[in-house]
């Protein structure tokens, strides 16, 4: 009796939290799920002319993709453009977030907002920031000339992958402060003191104690921002050139005026499944490293 | 723990500059009176921004962006709502995957989520405009709303919905009066976000608008001209003195009303 009870509970239980979930279920179905498979199968016809895709089945367009060096060496580079940018944003972040953990004591969240309000401000105003400063007669260039260190504009700061690396590690660093904080606010100081009066050095206590415990956080900032940054269009654009060019640039380009759809759609399905194999691979990883230390 | 780190302090400030400074070049050079966005600063002038009342475009654009904004924030907050509400109130199978779904479009390259929408729409025979660019920002803008919505209503002590039921209240009834008026911080923060998530995408505008710019898109038309910079600049600044507003009254409203333990970012990422 009792048991059918809990049976007949369980099941509204769930029922009522489908039910709640069910609009935002349908919009991810309706609005991304459903594009995105359709985006697959375009990737396996052929562009014929301007306007005209033929609609049999082909692989070729992987093939396309794998033969042209061009997209092999963008897919590349902006794997190893999120790659940079992920290590020099969690590494910057790190000591921000650590201070405020364990050093702040009077108003924690004014700190945090402060932090993270850049953040929600224009991408497109930010990545532009960049440009005025790193343009070559912009904010460096300009000010070096004038106090007479230099007499020509330095060309590498503009147009560059630097530039690119520079700029996205500004734009996304409220996504390494955020889960960084959060998980070293949540770590007990009386572990760190413990370790510190067993003697353990400084160096140790954080190597052994404080970086195992933050590595849930390490793993989500890795995450938030490896992922999104692999298609980042925008900084590229405004400040690659040609050095600092990235996938989705190109990927762009197939659906404007290079105009090839299927191809188009086949590398955004590359670079998609990149982000996958890569997003696999690190949480394992971790998963393993975090086992081992604890 | 009571010591100071003075070391890490100064490391902390200067991350702050780092952060902060880049963007403040933006309303720094909209003052100055020249085209060149260099040192040393020519003179002063607000003549960039006289020049924003006289663009046809920008008007244009700004009510686009409006529009969009307002339905795309409204449509997240509530679907969203509803999601929050399953996540906090409930446990039932599929929880992780169903959040790990609904979390998705936050999660993947953008760029992606706009090529799959622009596809699929002139597929379906219909002409690209502020109506997609809709749809897409309600996708994007959801799972923002939901982590909000969740944090607010987590510390929610559900036995009042009870009480109320128990009561005799209808189940619409006890969401009007009791749940509703303390989840509004909640709402009003999360209505206000996803409008300024909206009204600055650039991307799925940039895919899905065809001919009717947002002002994001306006942006992006005139940096291209150097002798347009500054007004660019101008614009910018605007947009950054609103958006800062919008962004710490939602923050306050988010924090009001809750415990001192609850207070903390609101984003559990």
């Amino acid at each position: 009796m009792l048991q059918s009870w809990r049976k007949l509970y369980a099941k509204s239980e769930n029922t009522q939290a489908y039910s709640l979930l069910s609009p935002a279920l349908i919009l991810v179905a309706v609005a991304m799920l459903v594009p995105m498979m359709l985006m697959l199968s375009f990737s396996f016809f052929t562009q014929v002319s301007m306007m005209e895709i033929d609609f049999s089945f082909t692989f070729q367009r992987y093939i396309d993709f794998f033969q042209k060096n061009l997209l092999v060496t963008l897919l590349i580079k902006s794997v190893k453009i999120s790659f940079l940018v992920t290590l020099i944003t969690l590494i910057t972040a790190y000591p921000v977030c650590y201070y405020i953990a364990f050093y702040v004591k009077k108003n924690k969240m004014l700190w945090l907002v402060l932090l993270t309000l850049p953040f929600w401000t224009s991408y497109l105003l930010r990545v532009f920031s960049w440009k005025i400063i790193l343009g070559t007669k912009g904010v460096i260039n300009s000010s070096l000339i004038n106090a007479g260190l230099l007499s020509e504009p330095l060309t590498f700061l503009m147009y560059s992958e630097t530039a690119v690396v520079i700029t996205l590690t500004h734009a996304w660093a409220a996504f390494a402060l955020l889960p960084l904080y959060v998980s070293l606010e949540k770590i007990d100081f009386s572990l760190i003191e413990a370790g510190r009066d067993l003697g353990l050095s400084r160096f140790e206590v954080f190597w052994k104690i404080t970086f195992p415990l933050s590595l849930p956080g390490v793993i989500g900032a890795i995450l938030i921002i490896f992922i999104p940054t692999v298609g980042d269009y925008v900084t590229p654009a405004l400040l690659g050139g040609t050095d600092g060019r990235m996938l989705s640039n190109m990927i762009q380009a197939y659906f404007g005026k290079a105009n090839n759809i299927p191809l188009g759609a086949a590398s955004a399905t590359i670079m998609l499944t990149t982000v996958a194999i890569i997003t696999i691979i690190v949480s394992n990883v971790t998963k393993r490293l975090t086992q081992r230390l604890s | 723990m009571n010591e100071k780190n003075n070391s890490l302090l100064i490391y902390t400030l200067i991350y702050f500059a780092f952060l902060y400074v880049p963007v403040l070049f933006l309303p720094l050079f909209s003052f100055n009176d020249a085209d060149y966005m260099s040192f040393p600063l020519a003179g002063f002038t607000t003549e960039h921004y006289e020049e924003m009342w006289s663009k046809r475009n920008l008007h244009k654009a700004l009510w686009a962006s409006i529009k969009v904004g307002v339905v795309a924030s409204v449509v997240s907050t509530v679907i969203a709502l509803f999601a929050a509400k399953a996540f906090a109130r409930y446990k039932f199978r599929g929880q992780k995957v169903s959040y790990g779904a609904i979390m998705m479009p936050f999660l993947i390259p953008e760029i992606i989520l706009a090529v799959a929408l622009l596809i699929i729409w002139i597929n379906l025979g219909f002409k690209l405009g502020l109506v997609p660019v809709t749809i897409g920002h309600i996708l994007f803008c959801t799972p923002f709303a939901m982590l909000i919505l969740i944090a607010r209503i987590e510390g929610f002590d559900f036995s009042l919905e009870e009480a109320s039921r128990d009561l005799g209240e209808s189940a619409w009834g006890t969401f009007y009066r009791v749940s509703f008026p303390l989840y509004l911080p909640g709402i009003v923060a999360a209505l206000l976000l996803s409008f300024i998530i909206s009204f600055d995408e650039f991307i799925l505008a940039f895919f899905l608008t065809g001919s009717d710019a947002t002002l994001p898109m306006y942006m992006w038309g005139q940096m291209r001209f150097v002798q347009k910079l500054p007004h660019v600049l101008a614009l910018g600044a605007v947009i950054l003195v609103f958006t800062t507003f919008i962004v710490l009254l939602a923050f306050w409203l988010r924090n009001l009303g809750q415990g001192k333990a609850k207070k903390d970012i609101g984003i559990n990422l």
